[in-house]
């Protein structure tokens, strides 16, 4: 199986106190569990089922996603960076894998 | 949460205690396991059928007031592809510790299930915002609902008129 991958889009520096914007993406068939295959067998559902960013450890967005979310889910969030940030980012799949990725953010 | 309302649901669906067990045991395999067993399609999917069902999980008994003001639900009128429409939702918050938002619940009526996503946010989010891409069946409405954290709930909707559907296969 295709090993996910993820990309984030993070600002490299913010001023002090600076909401700043957040752009993921990660590759993933999100498959629904509503299609059928073509002998009519449903497809068993598997997607991203929740994803988390957190920034020095502390928990900053979470999301609780649902089959309807597309396939190659884009997400798209705020921080607020009041020091040096080290941000975190963690997608949670239907079958227990994890898939993570982390930037940092310098504060001017 | 999601993975135990699963394996209630295959409980239900009539195979043994033991074997519900041995498939608990099997930790992450679970889902593969759960995937070959004799079970009804339908009832192997998850969480609420309707939108008043999602709606009462996500919030319980509180009566959501008109949000219309407060949240802007940014969709489409018109999406020519259901399989990826793009979602955008805001709202007026000063995102302090004592006054912010805690979740947006996001449903589409017209869905095999209704539920879209919740994106749950804290104080050092700064700005109670967010987008991602759905998937929508066909024409509906789109449903957002916000929880503040003095646990009030708004609620305001929006319709997408879809050309093709996203439910494909």
């Amino acid at each position: 199986m295709a090993k996910s991958q993820a990309r984030v889009r993070v600002p490299k520096s913010a001023g002090k106190g600076e909401v700043v914007e957040i752009k993921t993406l990660i590759s993933h068939e999100m498959e629904s569990g509503q299609r059928k295959d073509k002998d009519g067998n449903p497809i068993p559902r598997k997607i991203i089922n929740r994803f988390v960013c957190t920034m020095n450890g502390e928990e900053v967005f979470s999301a609780d996603l649902e089959p309807a979310i597309s396939a190659n889910p884009y997400l798209s969030f705020y921080v607020k960076v009041e020091a040096p940030a080290e941000l975190a980012f963690a997608w949670h799949d239907d079958d227990g894998s994890v898939y993570e990725a982390g930037e940092t953010i310098a504060v001017a | 949460m999601r993975e135990t309302s699963t394996m209630q649901q295959s409980a239900l669906s009539g195979i043994t205690r033991r074997r519900f067990v041995v498939t608990v045991a099997a930790g992450s395999a679970a889902a593969a396991a759960l995937a070959m067993l004799p079970i009804d399609p339908v009832a192997a999917q998850e969480g609420p059928k309707t939108l008043d069902e999602a709606i009462k999980a996500a919030i319980g008994d509180r009566q959501p007031a008109d949000g219309a003001g407060v949240i802007s639900l940014d969709v489409p009128q018109i999406a020519e592809n259901g399989n990826t429409v793009p979602l955008s939702v805001a709202v007026d918050s000063p995102m302090t510790a004592e006054d912010y938002v805690r979740t947006v619940h996001l449903f589409a009526d017209g869905n095999p299930r209704p539920g879209v996503i919740a994106f749950n946010f804290t104080p050092r989010s700064g700005r109670a915002e967010a987008a991602t891409r759905m998937r929508l069946a066909r024409t509906q409405n789109v449903v957002a609902l916000a929880e503040l954290s003095d646990g009030r709930v708004l609620m305001t909707q929006a319709e997408v008129k879809v050309t093709i559907g996203g439910c494909g296969g």
